[in-house]
């Protein structure tokens, strides 16, 4: 087993592809040319902001998922052909520290327009279940895939993920415009102005613009996280405990940014400890504990009155 | 090509702009220390000539860590690394942007503590400043490209602020001496071809470590 | 990486440490033998007299520190980004420190023959000078170590700085030796590399292959130190 992979590694090693190790500017290129695909992308899809999370007309345009997984298809080789429609697809995905198995063996899938509400006690492995799928960790067994390209999947995955994750990832000393905005040229996309006025729109929080961040209070500060998470439509949002902080407008305002981001295509992963807010808008639902899925289901067949007593059976010893 | 680069240099120096607290407690480091080194020395037996190449540089190196500290602080705060690292920018990217940011404020701490020198040491500068210029900028990069790789590590570690000194001064020491050497010869008088071989050892130590600096700064920030 | 933690047990099961370590038990009895041949059966050199002995245990700890240790520490770096073998991590952990050891005899002993024959106790000798700065390399090395917590970290921290290291070293060699070049020392009687005399160079042959044995039986004995200890962290993560 050991023999194999590092059998495998030195393969990598002699390959192409492993040039990225010599070679910073040869890969820069690569990634630059991800970052074209993206724009390429963010403009057909540009208008998903329209002012108060009105929804552009459905059915107009091709799904978004498989639009992008055939643009990297055609630039850069995409090993295998993704699934049509399939946003996440997880295969026997596992992730240790040391030796300490964070998650394991976790396998699910999620299509355009679905999201997962993902319960589970603390230390059941769910930031790292959002990290591994925002490429920030490389998952160390299993087959993961996010909009048809394989991880872990550099650029082009991450061009496809926008994370909002339980630290505001905000520079404090900036304004809440410009911070949306530097993430939305950082993807790639065409007017990161118009398109940091219209998250920060899409948000209620457009009057505070110009304040820097560090003069927000922590409600207001995530508002401005999560316009900084959809700022490039991407095609997967991971949503740590968007709900923490926010204020009844302000989580109406994210479920309404979330319903409208979901009917363009995108597909949600959603981690929370309040069963309430996340059977809202979930699709399916899953029980994450000690880095396994006990129980996964889809929205229909919940019974949401009866849902938490599973939950806190399933979870319950840890809880 | 280097957008990502360039956008992260922005961001990095419009935060700097907006707080300036990094600048000026650097400024305000390396012009006390101009001022108590000539105070330490006796100037009858030490000529401000023998001294001011060494000031100059040991000041620099202090003075440029000290920014450092700030360059990937800001990114910790927050988690904003996570913002960073999950944006479809290459690591090189990163790094060049950072490395660029702070390049730009090691060098802006020089434009004024060069010209203190000169004046608190009496010194008699006439055209060689462009020279002089050059050494520092020159000398400035392999400085910031060592520092900004390890400030990335030692942020992540605990005694962040006692290792990097420890860790980065003998990355340090050819870039410190040929500087240093080289100073010497300009503010002496001297023609400028006795600086070439230091000057030889500055360009190489730069094209060297900015590369490898570049290329292996991925694995500093990967999980 | 998996798989390997996987064989940790037992490895360390296998390996009973009653079981005396006959490598360094003989590499210990080599120099001693070494010593007994420099003081007892090696002619006494007319310029420098009696320490000019020191001679056989400088040179070989330098040579050997130097080109040895830290080209092991520098190669298993390098190769340890490739292929994130953690074994390669714990050999230039004991390498590193090894290298530190054999350096900080180099500076021990370098002075000391030093004072009698340069009439100083530190002249910034060219060698002396770079193995100092790589001593202290070694040591900022040994400190980012046991700051790092997270162990995959602390692996990829230390192989950067290794590599990095290995850039850096013929750097200073440049610098120190331009700067000597530059500026010529207080009289000094340089120790030339001399057309030794036969039994010099045997001594010095001598001496040179106890601490190459030294050298293996230690590191040897270390890597299977930090293999003990990660097996046994490894365990506690696994019982947490």
């Amino acid at each position: 087993m050991r023999e194999r992979t590092r059998a495998t590694r030195i393969l990598l090693i002699l390959s192409p592809g492993y040039k990225d190790l010599a070679f910073p500017i040869w890969l820069i290129a690569r990634e630059d040319a991800g970052v074209r695909i993206r724009r390429d992308h963010a403009r057909r899809a540009g208008k998903h902001f329209q002012l108060n999370g009105k929804a552009p007309a459905r059915g107009r345009r091709t799904p978004l998922a498989p639009r992008l997984a055939s643009r990297y298809r055609s630039t850069v080789s995409a090993p295998t052909p993704p699934t049509a429609q399939l946003v996440v697809s997880a295969e026997r995905l596992s992730r240790s520290y040391g030796r300490r198995r964070a998650l394991d063996n976790v396998s699910f899938t999620l299509e355009q327009g679905q999201c997962l509400a993902l319960f589970g006690p603390n230390g059941a492995g769910k930031t790292t279940l959002l990290r591994v799928l925002a490429g920030l960790l490389r998952p160390s067994g299993g087959e993961v895939s996010v909009a048809g390209v394989p991880l872990p999947g550099g650029a082009q995955v991450r061009a496809a993920v926008g994370l909002i994750s339980h630290q505001s990832l905000l520079y404090p000393a900036l304004t809440a415009r410009e911070n949306v905005e530097f993430a939305a040229s950082l993807h790639g996309v065409p007017n990161p102005g118009a398109a940091a006025l219209a998250a920060l729109t899409a948000l209620r929080i457009v009057e505070r613009a110009d304040a820097p961040v560090r003069s927000l209070s922590r409600g207001m500060q995530q508002r401005v996280s999560i316009a900084r998470a959809i700022v490039h439509s991407p095609a997967l949002l991971l949503l740590d405990e968007p709900y923490t902080g926010l204020d009844e407008s302000g989580a109406r305002a994210l479920t309404a940014v979330l319903r409208e981001r979901r009917e363009n295509g995108a597909a949600l992963l959603l981690v929370t400890h309040n069963l309430h807010e996340g059977l809202e808008l979930a699709t399916q639902a899953a029980i994450l504990r000690a880095g396994r899925f006990v129980r996964q289901d889809s929205r229909s067949s919940i019974d949401a009155d009866a849902y938490p007593e599973i939950y806190r059976e399933l979870a319950g010893a840890l809880h | 090509m280097l957008e990502g680069a360039w956008l992260i240099a922005r961001k990095d120096l419009s935060i700097e702009y907006r707080t300036r607290s990094a600048f000026l407690a650097a400024l305000a480091f390396a012009l006390v220390s101009v001022v108590v080194f000539r105070f330490a020395w006796d100037p009858t037996t030490v000529t401000a000539l023998d001294l001011a190449p060494g000031v100059l540089w040991v000041i620099f190196t202090f003075s440029g860590l000290l920014g450092l500290f700030r360059s990937f602080g800001v990114e910790l705060a927050e988690g904003a690394m996570d913002g960073l690292l999950g944006a479809p920018v290459s690591r090189e990217a990163i790094f060049l942007g950072k490395f660029s940011a702070n390049l730009v404020f090691v060098v802006a701490v020089q434009a004024v503590t060069i010209p203190a020198v000169v004046l608190f040491y009496n010194l008699a500068l006439g055209s060689e400043w462009i020279a002089l210029a050059g050494v520092a900028v020159l000398a400035s990069i392999g400085l910031v490209a060592v520092g900004t790789l390890f400030s990335a590590m030692a942020l992540n570690t605990r005694m962040a602020e006692l290792l990097l000194p420890v860790l980065t001064l003998p990355f340090f020491v050819p870039v410190v001496v040929p500087a240093a050497q080289a100073t010497v010869v300009l503010l002496g008088g001297r023609p400028i071809v006795e600086a070439l071989p230091w000057l030889r050892i500055l360009l190489a130590f730069d094209l060297v470590f900015l590369f490898a600096c570049t290329s292996v700064f991925r694995f500093t920030v990967e999980e | 990486m998996e798989s390997h933690a996987r064989s940790l047990p037992e490895h360390t099961s296998a390996r009973p440490e009653s079981r005396p370590d006959w490598l360094l038990l003989t590499a210990v009895l080599a120099v001693a033998g070494a010593l007994v041949r420099i003081l007892w059966f090696t002619p006494v050199e007319l310029r420098q007299g009696v320490a000019q002995k020191i001679f056989y245990l400088h040179v070989p700890a330098a040579f050997i520190g130097l080109y040895f240790a830290c080209g092991i520490v520098a190669v298993s770096s390098l190769v340890y980004l490739w292929l994130r073998d953690e074994r390669l991590d714990l050999v230039a952990e004991s390498a590193a420190e090894i290298a530190f050891l054999f350096l900080s005899v180099v500076l021990v002993t370098g002075p000391i023959w030093g004072k009698p024959v340069w009439g100083t106790w530190w002249s910034w000798d060219a060698r002396l000078t770079l193995s100092l700065f790589l001593w202290f390399v070694l040591l900022g090395y040994m400190l980012l170590r046991s700051a790092v917590e997270d162990r995959s970290a602390r692996a990829r921290f230390s192989a950067v700085m290794g590599v990095l290291a290995a850039l850096l070293v013929p750097f200073i060699h440049m610098s120190v030796y331009l700067f000597r070049t530059l500026h010529p020392m207080p009289i000094i009687l340089k120790p030339e590399r001399p057309s030794l005399p036969n039994e010099m160079l045997v001594t010095l042959l001598v001496s040179m292959g106890a601490f190459a044995l030294l050298f293996a039986a230690l590191l040897r004995r270390r890597y299977r130190y930090a293999h003990l200890r990660e097996g046994v962290v490894a365990r506690e993560e696994e019982l947490a």
